[in-house]
């Protein structure tokens, strides 16, 4: 009976072998114990030994070839046994299996990889992404601050074992330094969903695009100084700031406007959203009617509404539906921004810190001047560049020479 | 290629740790010897596991009966004949020792028998004065039943595990000196079987070296049926007199008497390291143990010795994966330098099981480890109760910090079946969580495992 002579496992982590030499030909007397053929594993070259008894009766691998682990190398059996049935099977198997991966197979032929894994190395990462880790060594890791990406696993097959996270803790500071930092996953809040809704709904609905200019303070701020000199309560420049805005919006009120799908809606009143910070997100309080109240009325109806929202008390008609939005991100100390429209207006004016810079005068001469960034984001749909440059050009002359309001 | 010796390894001793590396051995493409002056596959296979097993599991069904009367059977138990519960225990030792030889003849090791002494670093003397020459030697000779100058063995009185295996008809009485893993399964076996059993433990526990509280169930579990314990107690001498053995033992400084018809010695085992030829190559012993280093290595470099010869827990399954980790370290193979102490399991075979592994709460006590315990009764699980073996409990010490398991202790039905889903997850570091999350087969005592770890995570359903 014919015995089909798999290539074994001469090491245990041997995936294949080539054949460097073969020690007996077809027709030799193999006997239990003799050396069929010499054999280049992972490790050494090594004596294979049949462990079987008969004719070599068929070789089917050359010298030089490649052998994974399991397959049919040679065929022992009884002297003048036809196993040439046995040998078409063989070949006609390997035949079918060859097509699904020609590459890898030539490949290997010519060049077998080394393939025992090196004992300490990069994290190995499953098909699902995972870096390979005991449950143990991930809840210590965590609790310690470190990212399974920084360790190397000893554990099988590279696996990240509580041993390597201690050595790890232990290596001290270079590892240790993302330790102030966690990886946290934050449900997101219903408000955060609006948020984020209404954000993405405007950038990618709304065309956006941006004009910037720079304003001289120096006669805002000394006129606020005089005034708040003798006021009782102090004006906050944002009140002066939406004044303006309201003044430029109420001389052009295309800009004044909302997009509606089949109609744009020119408001007949200017409702300035101002956008103010909280612990958990932002919302834009409403200064109502801001083109029939003065700086005063603003300032006062400013204050209550930006207490409310950072109290979280603010009722949804105190922060919807404004016809314009001013952010101001000049007490970070942001020189310029730009700010995703916040519907259903159509411009959002994003205003930068004033902050002394050398200018050239209309006689060349440089002088420094608290100067202000500001940023206006329109939606083309309603606004086209022109009349957001002229109202932008209006609101610039009128904060840098007040008296132009009266005119 | 001329082989400059006649072996690449010599093994003497053919028990689990010996047969077992020389197969690895073989596997690792080494020639190899393994030398037995006695029967293929040690202490383990002839005169200790297995046919202990054979006699404890023949104890089981007989007392048992009552199970079979309790379905309205009648047994008649006057033709019973302990020498045919002997006979078999003898059977299922001769047919294994065969398997041994079969197996070692399958893995071209060859199997030579006689005495061996190591007369030079890569020398072994047989008794016939043969010598043999090998690259490596690996010591794996055992251990035998320890004795006390004050009670000499004959093994027909006073007797050792080996006596107790090989006896053909039971006392009416016995005294047990130990109420260690040996004491206790022979005492469940003799007990079933009708005998009447006392044991006397110098400590003032059973199972001393498993959990206490542990100790303590069983204890009750075998009073109730009769057996008596001495704690506490020493045993001190023996008078023969009228066919009967009077045992002097002193409790706390009040010396009593009992009398017995045997007397079991099962105070531990004592390394087998005499008449080796260690000295011809200066290896040392240590109260009798061959002190070896890392991947059980001795003072010479090429002589390895694993098993109840060295200071390791004794027990057949350590002895195997030592020998293991001996000859793939001399193959060249990356392998832990040792066995990790509290990943071994314990295995007790009497009636409650019990087995367990890494600390327990007095070791972690002394070790100054801090934990937490749950524990977690057999009751709880639905199958414990159908199958009548409802009195037991699992005991999981975990790290209060990560929750990492420390150790387990179990004792009930299939306890050393069990214990090894907790030995799992404590060797791939999983961590309670995973166990109790994981969905478990209804109705199974594996559920009690289940339950422990939600005990340990605050929500057991069936507490």
């Amino acid at each position: 009976m014919a015995e089909k002579i798999e290539m074994v496992a001469l090491s245990p982590t041997m995936e294949s072998g080539v054949i460097v030499k073969w020690s007996k030909k077809v027709g030799d007397e193999i006997k239990s114990g003799d050396v069929l053929c010499e054999v280049e594993t992972d490790k050494a070259t090594m004596e294979y030994e049949s462990m079987d008894e008969g004719t070599l009766l068929n070789i089917l691998v050359d010298e030089g070839a490649d052998v994974p682990v399991g397959d049919i190398i040679a065929i022992i059996g009884d002297k003048d046994e036809d196993v040439s049935g046995i040998v078409e099977e063989i070949k006609k198997a390997a035949k079918a299996e060859k097509p699904a991966a020609p590459a890898a197979s030539k490949e290997a032929t010519s060049a077998p990889a080394p393939k025992a894994p090196a004992a300490k190395s990069a994290p190995v990462v499953t098909s699902s992404g995972k870096v390979k880790s005991s449950p143990l060594a991930r809840k210590m890791a965590e609790e310690a601050g470190i990212s399974l990406n920084t360790i190397s696993g000893s554990g099988p097959q590279g696996r990240i074992i509580k041993r390597d996270v201690e050595e790890a803790i232990a290596a001290g500071p270079a590892t240790q330094v993302a330790s102030t930092m966690r990886e946290q996953v934050i449900p997101v809040s219903k408000k955060r969903q609006v948020i984020a809704k209404r954000l993405a709904e405007s950038k990618f609905q709304a065309p956006h695009y941006y004009l910037k200019l720079s304003i001289n303070m120096e006669n805002i701020i000394a006129a606020r100084k005089q005034i708040n000199a003798k006021a009782k309560e102090k004006l906050s420049m944002n009140a002066f700031i939406v004044k303006f805005v309201a003044e430029a919006l109420r001389r052009h009120p295309q800009v004044n406007a909302s997009w509606q799908g089949d109609s744009i809606v020119q408001f007949g009143r200017v409702d300035v959203g101002l956008a103010v910070a909280q612990s958990d997100g932002l919302i834009t309080p409403v200064v109502r009617n801001c083109e029939s109240k003065g700086i005063q009325a603003i300032d006062q109806d400013m204050k209550v509404l930006i207490d409310k929202a950072q109290n979280n008390k603010l009722q949804p008609d105190e922060y919807t539906n404004a016809t314009f939005t001013v952010s101001n991100l000049g007490s970070f100390g942001i020189e310029e921004f730009t700010a995703i429209i916040n519907p259903p207006g159509a411009a959002i004016l994003a205003i930068g810190m004033s902050e002394k810079t050398p200018i050239v005068t209309a006689n060349d001469q440089i002088v420094v001047k608290p100067m202000m960034k500001v940023s206006l984001s329109c939606d083309h749909r309603v606004i086209d560049g022109a009349v957001g440059a002229a109202f932008l050009k209006d609101l610039k002359d009128m904060m840098e020479d007040p008296i132009r309001v009266l005119l | 290629m001329a082989a400059k010796y006649d072996y690449d390894l010599l093994v003497i001793g053919s028990g689990p740790g010996g047969y077992v590396a020389g197969i690895r051995a073989s596997q690792l493409g080494m020639k190899v010897g393994v030398i037995e002056k006695d029967k293929p596959g040690g202490v383990c296979l002839n005169i200790g596991c297995i046919p202990s097993k054979a006699l404890i599991h023949q104890a089981h069904m007989f007392s048992h009966i009552k199970d079979l009367e309790d379905m309205g059977l009648k047994v008649d138990n006057s033709g019973f004949d302990y020498a045919k519960v002997f006979e078999k225990s003898r059977k299922a030792a001769t047919s294994l020792s065969g398997g041994v030889t079969f197996l070692l003849k399958k893995n071209k090791v060859d199997y030579i028998t006689g005495t061996a002494k190591i007369s030079g670093q890569h020398e072994v003397t047989l008794d016939d004065s043969k010598k043999l020459t090998a690259k490596n030697i690996l010591i794996a000779t055992g251990s035998s039943p320890r004795s006390i100058p004050s009670f000499p063995i004959d093994e027909e009185t006073v007797i050792t595990s080996n006596g107790a295996l090989m006896a053909q008809k039971l006392p009416k009485k016995l005294l047990i000196l130990g109420s260690g893993a040996i004491g206790m399964e022979f005492a469940y076996v003799w007990n079933s079987f009708g005998v009447e059993v006392e044991i006397v433990e110098i400590l003032d526990r059973v199972l001393p070296i498993e959990d206490d509280e542990i100790g303590k169930f069983v204890q009750k579990t075998f009073e109730k049926r009769g057996v008596k314990f001495h704690l506490g107690t020493m045993a001190k001498s023996l008078e023969k007199k009228d066919g009967k053995v009077l045992v002097t033992v002193d409790k706390s400084g009040t010396e009593s008497v009992i009398e017995t018809d045997m007397v079991l010695v099962a105070i531990g085992r004592a390394p087998n390291s005499q008449n080796l030829g260690l000295e011809n190559v200066g290896i040392k012993t240590e109260k009798g143990f061959i002190c070896v280093g890392d991947y059980y290595r001795t003072k010479v470099p090429n002589i390895y010795a694993i098993g109840d010869v060295i200071q390791s827990p004794l027990l057949a399954h350590v002895a195997s994966k030592e020998g293991e980790i001996a000859v793939e370290h001399m193959a060249g193979h990356k392998t832990d330098p040792k066995i990790d102490p509290l990943l071994i399991p314990s295995a007790v075979y009497c009636e409650p099981q019990v087995a367990s592994f890494g600390y327990s709460e007095r070791s972690a006590k002394d070790a100054g480890v801090k934990y937490e315990k749950a524990v977690f009764p057999y009751r709880g699980a639905g199958k414990s109760v159908a199958i009548g073996s409802s009195e037991g409990l699992v005991k999981v010490l975990f790290d209060p910090k990560h929750k990492e398991i420390l150790g387990a202790h179990v004792a009930g039905a299939q306890a050393t079946e069990l214990i090894h889903e907790i030995l799992l997850a404590k060797k791939t570091e999983l961590l309670p969580e995973d166990l109790a999350t994981m969905v478990h087969a209804h109705p199974t005592l594996s559920e009690i495992v289940m339950e422990v770890m939600r005990t340990i995570e605050g929500w057991p359903i069936h507490a």
